[in-house]
């Protein structure tokens, strides 16, 4: 009996370790190469690299004009967080507190759009009429437009669990309703805001269709367009378009680390009740 | 004090007023264009019925296609991703070492972009230097290394691969909440009753888990209809129409300048996709105090 528990925990980390290599060794081989030379990543191997060519980065950054992309890239998730953020705490919090027919509706009408897809070429029109197109207001605009549906489901249910008390006592004591909301509510929502915040970063960082369709000048291009115009170019320099893909993704990968805790909690949300 | 004065309306228009001019706006102009001879060439727009919706489920041309494609795309990663993200919360819900290392590093994908999955990917599947053609022909499996995104025959079966290999730790990682919610009580009374390992995953487990599968599966197929960046960056459709979906399709209208075709595949997908979203929500929403 002993020997086949010890022969079966045995096979499960066996087959732990099998599934984590699968999904790893993908990633390594990409950490490797882009400190190899051009000829060592030519075969594109897990080998270690005999000498760590740290000029690939600095190769990359230059040519991959990965600089300007870099500011792009923070300046369009940055402001989509801080945007997406306020105005959906704001309608989720009075869509949760205020619950009469047409707030009901509102709430559904909002939601709903987690299962709507973009239609790009009628939004080419829209962004026109509005002067939009080909700017970094548009593009931080609509990527705070199509984060708005499932961060109002996320903050929603979150609020619901606030006690109304709260806001009661905070009018009898003479606060407003901004100040209520401002003061005393948002406070309260951290541990949401924290996962809202950390999944719309994630989520624009990552995002380049958007870029594709809307922003014709390479000056205004976020990193995951820049990379991908730089592996169009370098293709046969592995260790370059390495560089690269690890430059773009080192930032998602450090707020994954640091944020894992409320990413979870985020993905999790509304999927499993409880 | 009235509801309205605490609580102000004007609170969501921001929200609101985006939402509904670059998100809902343009779906529902999407819905009117169809139905109309627009593209980069007309200088006016002409209604002409059902034509585009004649053209795009036409045989002469390669959109029922996409429109397969994309179905199958949805069909084969959500059921694979469930499976395989099932197996692989019961396995990292067990007594494993480092049980957090290994949860971590299998969704280490999901947090990564579809567009540079692919490039990760046109590595490793490149028929000479890639690494799993290397790896095969080292245990000498070399008969199975296989051309495997420009081989039409085996294209899309290897983009649905790697779509699963990125995606299938985000099921996981629901499911092992799901996993953790179940009282452990009746893992107790089963175990004191002499259940195997097996009857207590088919009994007690699963049927726990179904109204999380249910979730996993609905999110999976709003996913999969809506693809474009991972085959995008891994086949851009090719070769020929093999590896085309709906998305990708779009793009090359767009490309193209057929606007009109463009927008009805759009529509189409869109009013699959509320169809389908609409009971998503409704349990989503459920026990949130809302009623539908």
């Amino acid at each position: 009996m002993r020997r086949r528990k010890l022969l079966s925990s045995l096979g499960v980390n066996v087959l732990a370790w099998f599934l984590s290599l699968v999904l790893l060794a993908p990633l390594l081989l990409i950490l490797v190469n882009s400190f190899k030379t051009s000829k060592a990543a030519s075969d594109m191997s897990l080998a270690l690299p005999s000498s760590l060519e740290w000029s690939n980065f600095s190769v990359v950054i230059e040519k991959g004009k990965l600089g300007i992309a870099f500011l792009n890239s923070m300046l369009y998730s940055v402001c989509s967080v801080l945007l997406c953020t306020l105005l959906c705490t704001m309608t989720s919090y009075v869509l949760s507190r205020n619950r009469r027919r047409l707030h009901n509706f509102l709430y559904l009408f909002l939601v709903l759009g987690i299962a709507m897809p973009v239609n790009f070429i009628p939004l080419m029109r829209t962004m026109q009429a509005l002067k939009l197109i080909n700017t970094r207001l548009g593009i931080i605009l609509l990527y705070t437009a199509t984060q708005i549906p499932f961060n109002v489901f996320l903050i929603h249910s979150f609020v619901s669990k606030i006690s109304p008390e709260i806001d009661e006592a905070a009018v009898i004591d003479g606060a407003s309703p901004s100040g209520l909301f401002f003061r005393i509510i948002m406070p309260l929502m951290k541990p949401v805001l924290v996962t809202v915040m950390v999944l719309t970063f994630l989520n624009t960082w990552n995002e380049f269709v958007m870029p594709l369709y809307f922003l014709g000048s390479t000056d205004k291009w976020p990193m995951t367009l820049a990379v991908y115009n730089f592996f169009g170019m370098y293709f046969k320099d592995w260790n370059l378009v390495c560089a690269d893909i690890l430059l773009t993704s080192l930032p998602v990968i450090i707020v994954y680390l640091l944020g894992q805790k409320y990413i979870v909690s985020g993905m999790t949300a509304g999927a499993v009740k409880g | 004090m009235s509801k309205n004065r605490i609580y102000p309306t004007r609170f969501v228009f921001g929200a609101l007023i985006l939402y509904v001019a670059l998100f809902v706006l343009p779906s529902v102009m999407g819905l009117g264009y169809s139905f109309t001879d627009w593209s980069v060439y007309s200088r006016e727009i002409h209604f002409v019925g059902l034509k585009n919706f004649a053209t795009v489920f036409s045989a002469d041309y390669n959109y029922t296609r996409m429109l397969g494609n994309t179905f199958l795309f949805t069909v084969v990663t959500t059921l694979a991703k469930n499976v395989i993200g099932l197996a692989m919360a019961v396995l990292l819900t067990r007594k494993v070492k480092l049980l957090n290392f290994h949860r971590a590093v299998m969704y280490l994908p999901c947090v990564l972009s579809a567009l540079i999955v692919g490039m990760i990917f046109k590595s490793v599947l490149n028929p000479k230097i890639g690494l799993l053609n290397t790896f095969l022909r080292s245990i000498g499996l070399g008969s199975l290394a296989k051309n495997w995104l420009t081989d039409s025959k085996i294209a899309f079966r290897s983009v649905m691969a790697v779509d699963i290999w990125k995606g299938m730790g985000y099921i996981m990682t629901i499911l092992i909440a799901g996993i953790m919610s179940i009282p452990p009580t009746y893992y107790e009374a089963a175990s004191i009753d002499g259940g195997s390992a097996w009857q207590c995953f088919r009994c007690i487990t699963l049927p726990l888990l179904a109204p999380t599968l249910t979730v996993t599966t609905v999110l999976n197929v709003i996913y999969g209809l809506k693809v474009f960046d991972t085959v995008y960056s891994l086949t851009n459709g090719g070769p020929g129409y093999a590896t085309e979906v709906l998305y990708t399709g779009v793009y090359k209208e767009f490309g193209l300048g057929r606007y009109a075709v463009g927008t009805t595949l759009s529509t189409i997908m869109t009013l699959v996709m509320l169809i389908a979203g609409f009971f998503m929500i409704r349990h989503m929403v459920k026990g949130d105090g809302q009623e539908i």
